[in-house]
């Protein structure tokens, strides 16, 4: 009996210390958990050409800095002797505002992942995107970043988004009528991703505007135009696609075109909602009743 | 000769020189663009053609839940074969910068009396087993590396390869730690790094042996591993130190004068080697 008892009690120690350990390691994973999602997340952060959505890329990204490595040691790079790659890699507490005020950050970049900071230093959209192949995990793929050309698959820097350039039309002084094309002419694809468009000036009567447009679809957010702007915080600079661009949902059809036109096809009309006044026919309903006469 | 200070700490210079090459490589990999070594210790190449990556934190990157290119699994593949096949828990006391920090904590530890068995907080050596597990189960949770995110290992050798932040703080953490906390704390304990290598590295063919004839059972070696559950049999059985968790620093070897360790090389054709499996 008395063995037993002991036999008992070993094991209710045996149960305890097991719970015990559980319990802690829930209690340090919930907080571990808790300080990763926050860490990991932060929307507003620029990745390098070819990175792959952000919450892939956190996935996949070994934070070895190859991508980094290749861009600092490019050869377009202005100037060897100072830091000016594009790309950094995330130290802990990088948090983005440097100067108060001056520029939107985000509140940290993910710990050891690559980055950059337009307004610093853009990317300069080289030609043959050393810092795509190196990465070693597809964090950064390729395929993104490649067109075919003569039948055979050619790495293309225009065809990266990683962001897209948005005017503030409040503050962008070429909204005032001054003269000003600074970001138009710091461009790569010029007229392409960005173009200017000519409108009277209704408050002089004789001057043009010159305003600066960016074309979503076209534009690469590698920041040229953000680092040239004269004003003191960019009145263009780039987001991330997803923050910047809206989404417009699946049930707009452009008539216009004859590609989405083919999306009508086997549909079988909208269901409507009848309603005493919807039941005649819109001509019918405006020329019936006397809509001026409201009494 | 045999009691030249640079003999005695024959092991620790080299592991010094190693380290240090090895981050120096890297640097200049970063600011000059050598091909060298290039990356860091989460995933490199030599010589840009032989990947390396660290494979613990390739299976964290798995265990979030993402398919990975070709390159960081081969890399993956060549450094874990290498340690587990050849190596041992090397990593740990020959390339891992981390350990710089902490045996400088221990030294000092030792050094300024703080060293005290009643003082220290008793944490068991599973703990890192528990720490790996838990790394894993979070990854998958979170969809995300779980250790990358607070890892001081990545953040030291990230950080003075590409500029350190606030990851002094993560670093000087486990130094107090290991200074104030427990002796061999962070390495010996908590590191699931550690943890890690110390599960695949068990068949690895470099390998501490014990002459138990030679032995005076003076205890040296034992006073000063940091890992000194592995050395059961100092002055019992003439057998390898084959547990994982030896991480081949070679400190045993230099400390006894008597001969009785030395590193030895597993599979070769040997007379008596009883190995306990
Ligand atoms: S394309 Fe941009 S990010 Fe890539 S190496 Fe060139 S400047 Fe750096
Ligand atoms: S090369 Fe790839 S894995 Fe390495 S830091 Fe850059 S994006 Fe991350
Ligand atoms: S509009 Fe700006 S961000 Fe877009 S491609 Fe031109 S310079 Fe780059
Ligand atoms: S550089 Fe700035 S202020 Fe000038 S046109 Fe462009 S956005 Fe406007
Ligand atoms: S047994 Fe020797 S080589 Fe292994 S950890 Fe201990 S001191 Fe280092």
């Amino acid at each position: 009996m008395a063995e037993s008892s002991k036999v008992d009690k070993g094991r209710r120690k045996f149960f305890i210390q097991i719970l015990q350990g559980l319990g802690l390691a829930a209690l340090g994973g919930s907080i571990w958990g808790g300080y990763v999602a926050e860490a990991k997340h932060d929307e507003i952060v620029l990745r390098p050409p070819g990175a792959v959505p952000e919450e892939e890329f956190i996935r996949k990204c070994i934070k070895c800095g190859l991508c980094v490595e290749a861009c600092k040691n490019r050869e377009n790079n202005p100037d060897e002797t100072k830091q000016t790659a594009t790309l950094r890699l995330a130290a802990p507490g990088d948090h983005r505002p440097k100067e108060e005020g001056k520029y939107i950050y985000p509140k940290e970049v993910p710990v050891g992942t690559p980055y950059f900071v337009p307004r610093e230093i853009p990317c300069y959209m080289c030609e043959d995107i050393p810092c795509v192949p190196p990465c070693p995990t597809g964090a950064l793929d390729p395929e993104l970043v490649s067109s075919v050309k003569d039948g055979k698959k050619v790495l293309d820097i225009n065809k990266a988004r990683m962001g897209v350039a948005v005017v503030d039309a409040e503050n962008c002084i070429a909204y005032w009528g001054l003269q000003c094309d600074a970001c138009y002419r710091a461009c790569p694809l010029i007229d392409e991703a960005i173009k200017l468009e000519l409108r009277r000036n209704p408050r002089t009567g004789r001057h043009a505007f010159l305003l600066p447009v960016v074309y979503p679809d076209v534009c690469t957010g590698c920041g040229l135009c953000e680092l040239a702007c004269v004003t003191e915080k960019p009145a263009i600079f780039v987001l991330p696609r997803n923050i910047a661009l809206g989404r417009v949902g699946k049930h707009y059809v452009k008539g216009w075109e004859k590609q989405d036109e083919q999306r009508l096809k086997g549909s079988k009309g909208i269901q409507k909602t009848i309603t005493p006044k919807s039941e005649k026919s819109p001509e019918e309903y405006l020329n019936v009743e006397d809509l001026l006469d409201e009494e | 000769m045999k009691n030249n200070i640079l003999y005695k700490h024959r092991f620790l210079i080299g592991r010094r020189i190693v380290q240090i090459s090895i981050l120096l490589l890297y640097i200049a990999g970063n600011i000059y663009g050598w091909k060298i070594l290039q990356g860091n210790l989460s995933s490199s190449k030599i010589l840009d053609v032989i990947p390396m990556a660290d494979p613990y934190a390739v299976l964290q990157l798995f265990v979030a839940g993402s398919l990975l290119a070709t390159d960081v699994l081969i890399g993956a593949l060549i450094v874990l074969l290498f340690y587990s096949l050849i190596g041992g828990r090397a990593f740990c006391s020959w390339v891992c910068p981390i350990n710089m920090v902490t045996d400088f904590a221990n030294w000092l530890r030792m050094k300024t009396g703080l060293h005290r068995e009643e003082w220290q907080l008793r944490i068991s050596r599973k703990t890192r087993y528990w720490v790996l597990g838990l790394s894993l189960v979070v990854s998958f949770i979170i969809a995300a590396p779980a250790f990358e995110f607070i890892s001081p290992i990545s953040m030291l050798h990230r950080g003075l390869i590409f500029g350190m932040g606030f990851g002094w703080v993560a670093v000087g953490g486990v130094f107090l730690f290991d200074l104030f906390v427990t002796k061999n704390g962070w390495c010996g304990h908590v590191c699931p790094l550690g943890g890690f290598y110390s599960l695949i590295t068990k068949p690895s063919a470099i390998r501490v042996k014990h002459d138990a004839d030679k032995c005076t059972l003076c205890m040296n070696c034992k006073n000063v591993c940091p890992e000194k559950q592995v050395l059961w049999m100092i002055g019992k059985e003439s057998v390898i130190v084959s547990s994982g968790e030896c991480i081949n620093c070679g400190r045993c070897i230099e400390v006894c004068n008597d001969d009785a360790l030395n590193f030895s090389f597993r599979y070769k054709p040997q007379k008596e080697e009883k190995e306990d499996a």
